[in-house]
């Protein structure tokens, strides 16, 4: 049992009592504050407003996905109460949403908090306290830290493993390429700058040039006048769905025919790939872990009827290429694997074990092969990805899977 | 040309209605907000208290930026600099210098005057909008100083940089008293508003403070009369960013977390808006416009999620609309009201 402070103590006291007054048939229920057992309280931080709201669908998605659980008698009998608040993308406001959902809201722990800024201020209040941190939705890698933070859990691929597969795809298909690396400066870009150095190790001289930007810059075209002024063959962008979209653009528009690449997290057709004209994009690679909602190559996949099903009963009129619907189907379906896993220990400490104790758990929005494990060592649910090439209007496919062994802190 | 013109010579038809030695509250007034604000963190949740801590930091930094355009009529929207700085001068200080969170106050208001002071010598050459415009820049340029790669080593960079909160002194512990952390924080926060609000109002009541005044007014006729008009403003600057640094240190603290961005734009917009919601010039006003900026966006999220910019900006309209001088109309509206139940 973790100890709890002022109200939780009173709480937790009176969920003790209500158990030994219970008799024998409750028994075997243990709770921690946030559960009962009608009902699991679930609390989550996203950015609706500020500059980052775009992302707020995902957490639109799972409110939808825990809809549809509940309405389907809810997980052992519990219904799931899912109390998303918004920070703006503003740290403080982060900070001071996440106590409301503890102290004021008592929620059972914090799922898929979106932003590397905002986790960071406030990981060590929900490890001090001994609240899990689950699924959070950053891609940074500092989230696979079992050691020093045991409460805390990233879900997607990190940047640096992401990184990592285009530094090992390179080496062996391109091993004389000239690269260019366009980054944004903030913890996102610079993630993948890191994991792209370290992913060469020795053969780091194959970077020719770095490029930063500022993401309030409104057009990176001089960024890349002067990275092709250094002739590379290759231009790999760490950047934003916006300026993925400038770049394949301007590339296009300046007759240069590098070998691109671009994150995941511009792979969108809708966002990035139309706007840049899929003339001016065709071959660029990337990698990815998820379907892809307006990919036609999916259209009798079973997982993909489901989801389909889901957003046709739930969320009807929304735009199925944005893949923030993908993303927050899979994680929401995670984090109802871990809670059926729970069964009747509803405490947080159980929590965490059976969240640290998934093997080869695959949601209906991954790529048939993505398998999602944990330990108490392996923090890092996703580590796989698979390459695919810009070819039409879609993405395709090529090749195995590959993995990477994340770096643990 | 003319958009200037109206700006200046609107200002001080606003002030005409009010006497100028009403820039602080009444004695009986004063003594309740403060009993309350003693008593109130008794009853209440660590949560609640948080939140109050937060409403008295941002309240310093209203205040700083009424004491400027308040007092000596200059614009800025370059608050959030002087904030950032001082949030990252205590982190540092505590993180890297191992120094006590009381010392590193004074240090962050120092350099934040020091700052302020600078800043001022050339927006000297500016007024009005031009130097809103000008402050205006600093504060979009200053997150991104801040993760500049030459400081990384000290800010964190993008990562910004974790603080620890610190505990209650031991002696209360000795003395039987158990005093959570957000409590004495609180309290801490709450005697650092208190020197600073009394520092205030003694300022503007001293012949320097007059003299800012006298600036606003009519900055010929100031000057006609030997206020030493550069210096004078150039120090509202200093004062302004010195007391904003100390919020923002608090601030720091209080958070346990610095990062580029939780300062920007934004929170100098936003405390401008914490300035015009309080009453431009009247120092307890700034209570209020920091409530407001505290409390009015979680207003706006629990009515609708998806709509809540929007809701936000309907209260902020009526609003403008209905007290266009913010709090201190609604505070002078009771004032009058209750003199007249007291003649009946």
């Amino acid at each position: 049992m973790p100890v709890f402070r002022s109200r939780a103590i009173a709480v937790s006291m009176a969920a003790a009592l209500s158990i030994a007054l219970g008799g024998s048939a409750l028994a075997q229920k243990k709770y921690d504050t946030g559960a009962t057992d009608t009902e699991i309280k679930i609390g989550n931080i996203m950015p609706y407003s500020g500059p980052a709201s775009s992302y707020g669908v995902i957490g639109k998605t799972e409110t939808a996905y825990f809809n549809m659980i509940n309405d389907q008698g809810g997980i052992n009998g519990r219904k799931i109460n899912f109390i998303s608040y918004d920070d703006g993308y503003s740290p403080p406001k982060a900070v001071e949403q996440v106590r409301k959902l503890v102290e004021s809201d008592e929620v059972l722990f914090v799922f898929n908090s979106l932003g590397t800024p905002s986790n960071t201020a406030f990981q060590k209040y929900l490890n001090g306290k001994k609240i899990p941190q689950l699924f959070v939705a950053t891609g940074a890698s500092k989230w696979n830290d079992p050691k020093n933070f045991p409460w805390t859990m990233g879900w997607q691929p990190s940047y640096q493993v992401e990184a990592k597969i285009y530094a090992k795809y390179l080496m062996k298909e391109k091993p004389d390429a000239r690269i260019a690396v366009l980054y944004q400066n903030d913890d996102f870009g610079k993630d993948y700058q890191k994991g792209f150095r370290e992913g060469f190790g020795d053969k780091a001289s194959m970077i020719v040039t770095e490029e930063s930007y500022e993401v309030s810059e409104p057009t990176i075209d001089s960024h890349i006048v002067k990275m092709k002024s250094q002739n590379p063959d290759v231009v790999v962008s760490f950047v934003t769905p916006k300026f993925a979209a400038q770049t394949i653009k301007k590339i296009a528009e300046l007759g240069w025919k590098p070998l691109q690449f671009v994150t995941n997290v511009s792979v969108s057709v809708g966002a990035v790939m139309q706007p840049a004209g899929f003339a001016a994009a065709q071959g660029v690679l990337s990698a990815d872990y998820r379907k892809d909602g307006a990919d036609a190559q999916w259209k009798n996949d079973e997982g993909m009827k489901k989801w389909s099903t889901f957003l046709d009963k739930y969320m009807p009129g929304v735009d199925r290429s944005d893949n923030s619907l993908i993303y927050g189907y899979g994680v929401a379906q995670t984090m109802v694997k871990v809670l059926e896993m729970c069964g009747d220990d509803l405490t947080r400490a159980n929590v965490m074990k059976q969240a640290t104790s998934l093997k080869d758990f695959t949601p209906d929005t991954l790529l048939p092969g993505i398998q999602i494990s944990t330990s108490a060592t392996d923090y890092a649910p996703i580590k796989q990805l698979r390459m695919m090439r810009f070819k039409g209007e879609t993405w395709d496919l090529f090749g195995d899977i590959i993995a990477v062994e994340p770096n643990t802190n | 040309m003319s958009t200037v013109q109206e700006v200046v010579t609107e200002a001080p038809v606003i002030e005409d209605a009010i006497p100028k030695k009403a820039m602080a509250l009444g004695p009986v007034a004063s003594l309740v907000i403060l009993a309350l604000l003693i008593a109130t963190p008794l009853f209440v949740k660590n949560f609640i208290i948080f939140q109050m801590t937060m409403w008295l930091i941002y309240a310093i930094a209203v205040l700083a930026l009424n004491i400027l355009t308040g007092a000596s009529g200059q614009f800025s929207l370059g608050q959030s600099a002087f904030y950032a700085l001082g949030a990252y001068t205590s982190a540092i200080l505590m993180e890297h210098g191992d120094i006590n969170y009381v010392l590193t106050l004074p240090v962050a208001g120092l350099i934040c005057f020091i700052a302020g002071f600078l800043f001022g010598l050339p927006a000297l050459r500016l007024s009005g909008i031009y130097l809103a415009l000008a402050t205006f820049a600093l504060a979009t340029a200053m997150p991104q100083l801040l993760k500049l790669g030459v400081f990384e080593h000290w800010t964190g960079g993008v990562q910004g940089l974790v603080v620890t909160k610190p505990d209650a002194p031991a002696i209360l512990a000795s003395l039987g008293l158990k005093v959570s952390q957000d409590m004495w924080l609180y309290y801490f926060t709450l005697a650092v508003s208190i020197l600073i609000y009394i520092f205030s109002v003694n300022l503007l009541r001293s012949r320097s403070g007059r003299a800012m005044m006298a600036i606003r007014d009519n900055e010929i006729a100031a000057s006609a009369m030997g206020v030493d008009v550069s210096l004078y403003k150039t120090l509202a600057f200093g004062v302004s960013a010195g007391i904003t640094g100390v919020a923002g240190g608090l601030g720091a603290i209080a958070v346990q977390f610095v990062a580029p961005d939780g300062y920007t734009i934004q929170l100098a917009v936003a405390l401008f808006l914490g300035m015009v919601v309080g009453g431009v010039g009247w120092l307890p006003g700034s209570l209020a416009g920091a409530a407001f900026i505290v409390f009015v966006p979680n207003i706006a999220e629990s009515v609708s999620k998806g709509l809540s910019g929007a809701v936000f900006g309907v209260i902020l309209i009526l609003i403008i609309f209905l007290v266009p001088h913010g709090a201190r109309q609604i505070a002078y509206g009771a004032q009058g009201l209750i003199g007249k139940l007291r003649r009946n």
